[in-house]
């Protein structure tokens, strides 16, 4: 399985019915392919939408329904259609159950790091900052190692997101979680051991006696 | 009200001004407004805006055309233009947060002087401003901001100025037509007074100075 759809389905399994819950480009955005059989979710897109739906067929796009990215969606019945500034209110209000985001790194206490690469890539914070000070619960969505370097790290060298940690970070390799400020190991990728998550981590990892593989 | 060419619209915009212009990555943007910017060579602008879209849409047409001197926005990524232009020093890019950027032009539009936040808090985005606490928690104070025209995007205009927006073109289209001395706006759609119900019209006509007309 390609390690994106393993990291979406993992994050799948942390919804609930009638969560409010947004999804970042990229990795995240592929949760919403996995949402348990039933299961009912609102999805919001924060340039003002909540009941995002795919992308429309060819031919039926429409220039004033798009997602965060700009390119067109459809919208779900039931949807809902709102300002920029009521958007984020929902998201700094305390009113959005969970954020899913990608990751440049993130450090051994939860804090991410994830706008931009001083000198590189600058493409602005867009509605990162809000979501992660905001979202009640916010994991990130990315894969373990970029060119063979963690992105899981003692320290963010990059410029921070936020200083408020993020609730869980899921791997290809694991799924970390950050309770009481220090990383602990509480799944495996499937067929990876916990030795292979640890040598492919420079932060520091309390691993528990069990530590269960993914179920996907 | 009062209705009025587009050539005549972008004609008022002198040199230098400060311009909101609403839309999301260029949806809900008055398109034919920044088109005419754009055939007038109106320069050395400040825009205000949610993001600078992408090269050929929205506002990227203003950044391809170097017309733009300052733009405070919160997203460049999708417009590798803006970067180019910052990177070498001809563009000045002010880049807040997304949430930060709607509530300051709010504020602007609605009385206040700023707005106290906790996103921003122990990044790069603190720096220079004043912290306050309250109940123990800390927050940035961000400023109000406010523009000399505010170029609106709408859905539907009555005759009267009355407009409603449509899914996710309204954005930040309702908000910047509160926080601007003059407000011109571009509609799809001018109708007759009394077409929109009191209860879609989502912005006042009194906060409409200028409607551009059907060509």
């Amino acid at each position: 399985m390609e390690p994106q759809i393993v990291i979406a389905r993992r994050i799948a399994q942390e919804l609930a019915p009638g969560m409010l819950v947004n999804l970042g480009i990229g990795i995240p955005t592929l949760v919403a392919n996995y949402v348990p059989e039933g299961m009912h979710v609102f999805f919001q897109s924060e340039n003002g939408l909540i009941g995002t739906g795919t992308p429309p067929e060819e031919g039926m796009a429409h220039p004033t329904l798009t997602d965060a990215g700009g390119r067109p969606v459809t919208a779900l019945p039931g949807a809902c259609a709102f300002d920029s500034a009521m958007s984020f209110g929902l998201i700094r209000g305390g009113h959005l159950d969970l954020t899913v985001l990608g990751g440049l790194q993130v450090d051994q206490e939860g804090h991410l790091a994830n706008w931009m690469i001083p000198g590189k890539m600058v493409p602005g914070m867009g509605g990162a900052m809000d979501l992660v000070t905001g979202a009640k619960r916010v994991i990130i969505a990315m894969q373990h190692t970029a060119k063979g370097a963690s992105k899981i790290v003692k320290r963010c060298s990059l410029p921070l997101t936020a200083t408020r940690p993020v609730e869980m970070v899921v791997t290809e390799l694991a799924v970390i979680g950050f309770a009481n400020g220090t990383a602990t190991l509480l799944g495996t990728g499937p067929g990876v051991s916990v030795g292979q998550v640890v040598a492919a981590t420079e932060a520091s990892l309390t691993v528990p006696k069990n530590v269960p593989e993914m179920q996907i | 009200m009062q209705t009025i060419s587009l050539e005549r619209a972008v004609a008022m915009i002198p040199d230098g001004a400060s311009l909101m212009i609403g839309g999301f990555m260029a949806t809900g943007t008055p398109e034919r407004i920044v088109d005419e910017i754009v055939r007038q060579n109106k320069r050395n602008l400040t825009v205000i805006a949610n993001d600078t879209a992408s090269p050929g849409r929205g506002i990227g047409k203003l950044i391809a055309a170097k017309l733009v001197h300052k733009a405070i926005v919160s997203h460049i990524g999708l417009n590798p233009e803006t970067q180019r232009q910052m990177t070498a020093g001809e563009l000045k890019v002010e880049l807040v947060p997304q949430g930060t950027l709607v509530e300051r032009i709010r504020a602007g539009g609605y009385g206040l002087g700023g707005v106290l936040t906790q996103t921003g808090i122990g990044t790069t985005v603190e720096k220079g401003k004043q912290q306050i606490k309250i109940d123990g928690k800390t927050y940035l104070l961000e400023v109000a901001l406010r523009a000399d025209f505010a170029l609106v995007h709408a859905f539907l205009v009555d005759y009267l100025g009355n407009l409603s927006y449509a899914l996710t073109a309204r954005n930040f289209n309702p908000i910047i037509a509160m926080a601007a001395a003059t407000v011109i706006v571009d509609a799809d759609n001018i109708v007759p007074i009394g077409v929109i119900s009191p209860d879609h019209i989502v912005t006042p006509a009194p906060l409409v100075d200028y409607l551009v007309m059907n060509a």
